[in-house]
């Protein structure tokens, strides 16, 4: 059995003789004998850690992941390559075992990486400031729904059916209990027209919710649809995907008055689905309203420049009931991991890894569409990821999956009037060789 | 303006580049081929620097932080424990670490199994009979639970139940979930002996009360004997019992909340299951209840039928998903990994030395600290260092001489009903000797308070940055490069 408790006997019967108890069961006495577990807790006598690696080991084998298979699904979760240093750097315990920094004068490596981090999230999606990191995407829409329901005082969302469906969901769930009518626009040809946003929103909107690129892979009239929100007064909410942005017009630039996301696609390993990274960034005025925890730029006592957590009266531990949201613990590490890999990969990777994502899934869409049963249904510009529908979707890809390829997500999951639909993701990590492959095998399933 | 290292925007130098993709392997195209124009960013102004200068970069930052593996956290409501190494390695196991959340059942069979014993591990630890996964922190674990009670009141159709008590020991959190949950909140005193006042709960007790929230033991480190009658109580009223799992380092194999009477329980898998922490996250928060409030858990759900590991997405009577995919998974090895390795009797040596920690620490400590509630603790204690007042000498100022001796400081200021809280919870992991050195500055930095408390308002002296001008930062907030310049207003030399 692993141990993990450095006392002695010898320093445990000193310990009780200071205290001045017998046994250590004389510091439980108080706990009522009816509600004692009078029995040990039945688990499985414990391991050394050899036993339990190996039993790790064989779970894990038990799994076959995109080390393995090629990974063609997307759906919010992408499998980008990893430079081998991030590891290094993230491991380092002096981050990896460091405490949330309320001691500002002992974690400035940790405050000075979140204002970097917060700095390259607003570059990224064209805002001013951004919060040091939320649990995912999915909460990460939600909250700034929540946000915008308090910003607006208003009581009604209109959010386009092109969202994640489990970002929906998530922020629906939310927003149940508190008297909100969600109105839920349908897609048609792979997006949704700005003329149909129009009719939804009215003067008790509080705010419009898209996603960019959307769930389709496609992108949608953002620049209109932020602009009817806004005639509104109605704030406008995208959620995005950062690697896109490399290459894609950001957000803000859009007129975005909130931006989330996840963020797992900025070097984070797709590790069945978390932990990821939720994001954040808003326009100067809801700077006051923003969740979670943001870190300053400001000077110490010496004249050093210094970091610091700021804004704090915004936060639970201050304002209990009248905080802004209930968020504590956050990606702190997820969003390090994302800061040194945009570091890394700086100006020209960003634009690269985007640029050849983007080409190979246009590339991969052209060969599919040759084939005799692909049919390619929408047709609006996409990044990285399209819809084919094929004869028998679900044992096509059961076949692929045979044959070393994860062909893509069935939409009909989540979207039942879609049947026989695959959403298609391709990154850069996707080979030539991989994509002939999909096609060749393909090719022979849908004829 | 000194400048400890500069920001990577600093640092940038016009074509370097710090990681190179392989050659694109299809024949290119333009993008502007691709998409329509008004798509096509015209300005990226990230940073460009290389491999070392990155490199350096973040290790030097990384060596201005303090962090477990270098000295002890003795921090209040925290548990700040050692994490096994272990537990790393595990998480990154190629078969783990790769995983699509969207992959056919087939493909995960291991990562399910593991999800399911999981579940399996926290309801016998917490005494519970179902369990989710999914919360991605403690807090998102508490929303969690809170929409579970919501559910059962308006499945009964019980639209009187509007409030959620909350002790004004409890975590900030707890009413800002319930907030969130679009509850009304209503504080409970703490009583004389640091329980809660239950005189002010009888006052309380309505039918709209939807519920309460405990941690038990609470944020005083002291258990609440009460409990059977407070669950009576609360249950009287059709009410239901949280069990914030904060504090559930104290108390595993000795007793269990589902035993206590709570209804719903969420554990901070991270902290008692040893995930490290990250400067600040990630967490996972599961949550367990009892059997009358399962069909509530959130959708999707892992079943086993036996013989094969099943995502099940339509479930009757969930609350929905409360995240995307299906927990925080990389938590969830660590926990398992943790959990795997102690054993059932582990676990309970575990909080068995977390309390005889905390004891030993609070009776050498009392001697010079302030001890308003002088029970035996559970894994934590409060003292008030309210008797350096009138030297001028604030908590604050001993949190900030700590720092000096290489110390991290105690979680100060919480909870809110000590005046001049110092709240200690040394957790398992510290040895005697750790503790002791600790405790010896501890009553040093006493002796200074009353002889030299000029000492300590000079500190820290010894950390790369002095205290910071906190007022400024939040005054003239400068918290985005591309704004603010990382140039600190006052600084006229920038």
């Amino acid at each position: 059995m692993a141990n993990y408790l450095p006392n002695t006997p010898e320093e445990v019967k000193q310990m009780l003789a200071t205290i001045g108890v017998p046994d250590i069961e004389e510091l439980f006495r108080e706990i009522p004998a009816s509600m004692r577990l009078n029995r040990p807790l039945d688990l499985p006598e414990g391991l050394s850690e050899a036993e339990t690696a190996q039993k790790l080991q064989d779970l894990s084998e038990q799994n076959f992941g995109a080390d393995e298979l090629s990974c063609f699904i997307g759906a919010g979760i992408y499998d980008h390559r990893i430079p081998l240093v991030l590891n290094h750097l993230l491991l380092r315990g002096d981050f990896f075992t460091a405490y949330t920094p309320y001691q500002a004068e002992i974690a400035q490596g940790t405050l000075q990486a979140i204002y970097e981090y917060q700095s390259l999230m607003c570059e990224l999606t064209g805002m001013d400031i951004a919060n040091a990191s939320m649990y995912e995407g999915a909460t990460a829409f939600a909250e700034a729904a929540n946000m915008a329901l308090v910003h607006t005082n208003r009581k009604k969302l209109v959010v386009l059916e092109t969202v994640h469906p489990e970002y929906r969901a998530v922020t629906e769930g939310l927003v149940r209990h508190l008297g909100v009518d969600v109105v839920t626009l349908q897609v048609e040809d792979g997006v949704i027209d700005a003329t149909r946003v129009a009719e939804a929103v009215d003067g008790n909107t509080a705010a419009v919710m898209l996603q960019y690129p959307n769930f389709f892979g496609c992108l949608e009239d953002v620049a209109a649809i932020c602009a009817i929100a806004k005639k509104a007064g109605a704030l406008s909410i995208v959620s995005t995907y950062p690697v896109a942005l490399g290459i894609l017009t950001p957000p803000g630039e859009f007129g975005a008055d909130i931006v989330t996301g996840e963020g797992q696609s900025l070097g984070i390993p797709m590790g069945f689905g978390g932990p990821s990274l939720g994001f954040m960034a808003v326009r100067d005025p809801l700077m006051r309203k923003i969740p979670g925890r943001i870190s300053g730029c400001t000077l110490d006592n010496r004249g050093q420049r210094g970091f610091v957590l700021t804004l704090q009266a915004r936060e639970q531990h201050i304002r209990r009931e009248k905080a802004s949201s209930n968020i504590c613990s956050n990606q702190a590490l997820m969003a390090l991991n994302a800061t040194i890999y945009m570091a890394l990969l700086g100006r020209e990777g960003m634009r690269e890894v985007a640029s050849h994502s983007m080409q190979k899934a246009h590339h991969l869409k052209k060969e599919l569409s040759k084939l005799t049963g692909v049919q390619i249904p929408f047709s609006a510009p996409f990044f990285n990821e399209f819809v084919i529908q094929v004869p028998n979707a679900a044992k096509v890809l059961k076949k692929l999956e045979s044959e070393g390829i994860l062909g893509g997500f069935l939409l009909e999951t989540f979207y039942p009037r879609f049947k026989n639909h695959i959403l298609v993701a391709v990154t850069e990590k996707r080979t030539i060789e991989e994509m002939d492959l999909y096609k060749h095998l393909l090719g022979g399933l849908s004829a | 303006m000194k400048i400890l290292e500069p920001l990577l925007f600093e640092l940038s130098v016009d074509g370097r580049r710090g990681y190179t993709l392989p050659k694109l392997d299809i024949p290119e195209s333009d993008p502007a081929d691709l998409l329509p124009a008004t798509y096509i960013r015209k300005e990226l102004k990230l940073p460009s620097i290389s491999e070392i200068d990155c490199v350096r970069h973040f290790t030097r930052l990384s060596r201005l932080n303090y962090c477990v593996d270098v000295g002890f956290y003795p921090l209040g409501s925290c548990t700040m424990k050692y994490n096994p190494k272990i537990n790393e390695d595990m998480a990154r196991l190629p078969g783990f670490a790769n995983l699509h959340p969207y992959q056919s059942e087939g493909t995960v069979q291991g990562a399910l199994a593991l999800m399911h014993f999981l579940e399996h591990a926290i309801c016998e630890i917490t005494g519970m009979d179902a369990c989710t996964l999914q919360p991605a922190a403690g807090a998102h674990g508490e929303l969690t639970g809170l929409m579970i009670i919501k559910a059962y009141h308006d499945r009964k159709r019980n639209k009187t139940k509007t409030k959620i008590l909350i002790p004004d020991a409890g975590h900030g959190t707890n009413p800002a979930s319930a907030a969130l949950c679009g509850y009304q909140v209503v504080s409970l005193h703490t009583d004389a002996r640091g329980g809660v006042d239950l005189n002010d709960l009888r006052a309380h007790l309505a039918p709209d009360v939807a519920g309460l929230m405990l941690t038990n033991p609470n944020t005083l480190g002291l258990f609440d004997e009460n409990i059977e009658e407070i669950a009576r109580l609360v249950h009287s009223v059709d009410g239901l019992l949280y069990y914030d799992g904060a504090n559930l380092n104290a108390i595993m194999g000795w007793t269990r909340p589902g035993d206590m009477g709570f209804d719903v329980v969420h554990v901070n898998l991270h902290k008692t299951f040893s995930t490290p922490h990250g400067g600040g996250g990630p967490g996972s928060g599961p949550v367990g209840v009892k059997k009358h409030l399962a069909e509530f858990l959130p959708s999707p759900k892992v079943t086993f039928d036996g013989k094969k590991f099943k995502i099940v997405r339509k479930c009757k009577g969930s609350i929905g998903p409360v995240r995307s995919f299906l927990g925080s998974f990389g938590v969830l090895v660590r926990a398992w990994t943790y959990i795997v390795s102690l054993g059932g009797a582990g676990l309970k040596d575990v909080s068995s030395h977390a309390v005889l920690n905390a004891n030993y620490m609070m009776r050498r400590l009392q001697k010079r600290y302030a001890l308003p509630y002088d029970r035996h603790c559970k894994h934590e204690f409060v003292l008030s260092g309210k008797p350096f007042a009138e030297k001028g000498v604030k908590t604050l100022d001993i949190a900030k001489r700590l720092l000096d001796e290489g110390f991290h400081a105690p979680t100060i200021y919480f909870p809110l009903i000590v005046e001049e809280a110092i709240m200690i919870e040394p957790t398992e992991t510290e040895s005697k000797r750790t503790m002791d050195e600790f405790i010896e500055v501890m009553l040093r930095i006493a002796d200074e308070a009353v002889n030299t408390p000029e000492k300590l308002k000079a500190a820290p002296i010894k950390t790369p940055v002095g205290r910071l001008d906190e007022a400024t930062a939040a005054r003239k907030p400068d918290l985005n490069y591309f704004k603010g310049r990382g140039s600190p207003p006052g600084n006229a030399s920038v």
